[in-house]
């Protein structure tokens, strides 16, 4: 509890927010939920990085009026990666949620444990 | 010779560019094109061992037009080199090893899907090998976790659906943790090129400023890449995903998949945080202790298994603990150690699920032991494959396995602080090692009449030169291992 404590609040919103996300995912029964958990930590995440390249008072890294001066702009190598970030974790969740109807389609059920004994049943 | 230097990115291109050739490929032409790429590849991979050997220095390759700190790069020497060209050997073999069961496992419509996974896997894993940069390395890991549960998925049935999003789980959360600790390292550090990375580390450990933010940073790094590896307390995925799917799959997901992270790992250390900032810190012996773990509940989980794809899975739990367990050693020598122990569990593995395969075909295709009786005489080149694996995965002297527990040892006798714990789970793993392969080799060589037909591999010549091959591979790397070591030592100081 530094005295950076409450200057860095947004810091630690994200890491809340990550705590979140990484209990859905891991402890959640139903795959929807799962997958939503997974969302809420990238974004997270994301959230972190785009505090951390925030500076007060200046502009999206976008050349605005003609003025070339770095001074003006906010740091964009965060920006950066959060755009690739964001293209990892959609495909991801694309992938998920396609596993997620195989595994409706064949057991009826979005719950990874029922399939778990089921297939136990089934002496796969 | 200068145009060597395009090699390494130029296999990753050719790599990528084939994966999405193949979209539209058929089946037969898309094998054609993942065989003649792994091939160049292997081509290319050898020529720049040669160039970076007789240059003795690794070479730093700029991807596009803006230089350090602020573009992106390729750094390539011995080491990263012997892995490309590993990486492509193994591949090769798993794939011949498993074409036969492709073709019985796989519908034709989904044979080109295959490859493209194929394809991305290996570009993903030569991406991990080479980049210098780490926001590139995890947007390949995130690439490589995608193929891999592709090479799962591409079998359906329930088992494999269950085990691919148990993966996908496990893995999703590698990553984040691995992101996450990428970025703090970039807000301490102000990099992600790891060569800067690891300036500013020394200038921040020499002024003792962000030494907490440091060693989290640290631990997030490793524990990602440690549960995408399957370190002991996250390897529940694991049994399932390498059990049930086809057999080339299983040979690649468990000596290529988790040894791209973990060559990822070895490049953090040695070039991210640096050898003595991650010895001085305490993750060392947080590894350590879960290595060591993992080699014996590993080999336990093994005895306890009924199924023989399973029971080799879980021996790769048991692997994976020696090759943590020698960086936890925190010497150089366990560091070497450890990366012979990755080239000589990635060849032992792959023989070993390829025979066991070959031994299923002539037991009915039952997994379980008592089906297995004499399978050995039935398919005498897949008896005489899994024998040699299993008597490499023991440590027999003239078998890789042997070299690798040699030198695992040696490590640990020059470090006294954990000389002790080391030696003695060593010895327990070996022997529970012993008890469920020398069970199995047994079972398969006990005489039994049965209904059973034999197979000729001779008729199969895909499987046979596969077979031979990964022999041939164990034995060159338990008897000739001296010059092997020598490289991987020389590439280990070039690495840095």
């Amino acid at each position: 509890m530094g005295p950076n404590f409450i200057a860095n609040y947004g810091e630690e919103i994200a890491m809340i927010i990550f705590g979140i996300g990484f209990t859905n995912l891991l402890l959640q029964q139903n795959m929807i939920k799962k997958i939503i958990g997974l969302n809420i930590m990238d974004t997270a995440i994301y959230f972190f990085l785009a505090v951390k390249g925030y500076i007060d008072g200046r502009f999206a890294p976008i050349i605005k009026d003609g003025i070339t001066d770095a001074e003006m702009y906010i740091n964009p190598i965060p920006s950066g990666l959060v755009l690739t970030g964001i293209v990892v974790s959609v495909s991801v969740t694309a992938l998920l949620l396609s596993l997620t109807i195989r595994m409706y389609q064949r057991y009826h059920t979005l719950n990874l444990d029922e399939v778990s004994t089921q297939l136990r049943k089934e002496g796969l | 010779m200068e145009f060597i230097r395009n090699f390494p990115a130029l296999s990753i291109v050719l790599a990528m560019m084939a994966a999405i050739v193949s979209s539209a490929l058929k089946g037969k032409w898309a094998k054609w094109l993942n065989l003649i790429v792994i091939i160049v590849i292997m081509i290319l991979s050898g020529c720049v061992l040669v160039y970076t050997y007789q240059l003795g220095d690794s070479f730093v390759y700029t991807m596009g037009r803006f230089s350090a700190p602020w573009g992106n790069e390729i750094r390539a020497g011995v080491l990263e080199a012997i892995m490309a060209l590993f990486f492509c050997v193994i591949m090769l073999l798993s794939l011949l090893g498993g074409r036969r069961h492709f073709y019985i496992d796989v519908e034709p419509s989904r044979h080109s899907l295959y490859y493209i996974m194929t394809n991305l896997l290996l570009s993903s894993l030569l991406a991990l090998v080479y980049t210098n940069d780490l926001f590139t390395a995890y947007v390949f890991v995130e690439i490589n976790t995608i193929s891999a549960c592709g090479l799962i998925m591409v079998v359906q049935n329930g088992r494999t659906i269950e085990a691919a999003i148990r993966y996908m789980i496990m893995s999703l959360l590698g990553s984040s943790l691995f992101l996450i600790g990428i970025c703090i390292l970039y807000d301490i550090t102000g990099n992600l090129l790891m060569t800067s990375i690891y300036q500013e580390v020394v200038k921040i450990v020499a002024d003792g400023t962000y030494t907490v933010p440091l060693v989290i940073a640290i631990a997030l790094l490793t524990t990602g890449l440690a549960i995408k590896s399957a370190l002991y307390p996250f390897h529940s995925w694991l049994p399932d995903a390498y059990g049930y799917s086809t057999i080339s799959s299983s040979a690649m997901l468990s000596s290529l998949v988790s040894k791209g992270y973990i060559f990822l790992v070895i490049k953090i250390i040695f070039r991210v945080i640096g050898f003595t900032q991650f010895h001085d810190s305490k993750i060392i012996n947080i590894i350590f202790v879960f290595g060591l773990l993992g080699m014996i509940m590993g080999s336990l989980n093994a005895i306890w298994e009924n199924d023989i794809m399973r029971m080799i899975a879980f021996s790769s739990v048991a692997q994976i603990g020696y090759i943590y367990m020698g960086f936890g050693l925190g010497t150089r020598e366990g560091m070497v150690a450890a990366i012979f122990h990755i080239l000589s569990h990635a060849a032992t593995k792959a023989l070993l699920f390829v025979s066991a395969m070959g031994l299923r075909d002539v037991s009915g295709g039952s997994k379980r032991f008592i089906d297995l009786t004499g399978a050995g005489y039935r398919n005498v080149l897949a008896g005489v494959g899994f024998t040699v694996g299993a008597l490499s995965m023991v440590g027999i002297p003239a078998f890789s396995g042997f070299v690798s527990k040699l030198l695992f040892g040696q490590a640990a006798v020059i470090n006294e602080g954990k000389m002790l714990p080391t030696l003695i789970v060593l010895a327990i793993s070996t022997v529970l090692n012993a008890i469920y392969f020398m069970k199995t080799v047994i079972r398969i060589y006990t005489k039994e009449e049965t209904e059973y037909s034999t197979i000729n591999e001779l008729k199969h010549p895909n499987y046979a030169i596969s077979i031979t091959m990964f022999i041939v591979l164990n034995l060159v790397l338990g008897l000739a291992s001296e010059p092997i070591l020598n490289l991987v030592e020389y590439g280990l100081v070039m690495f840095e």
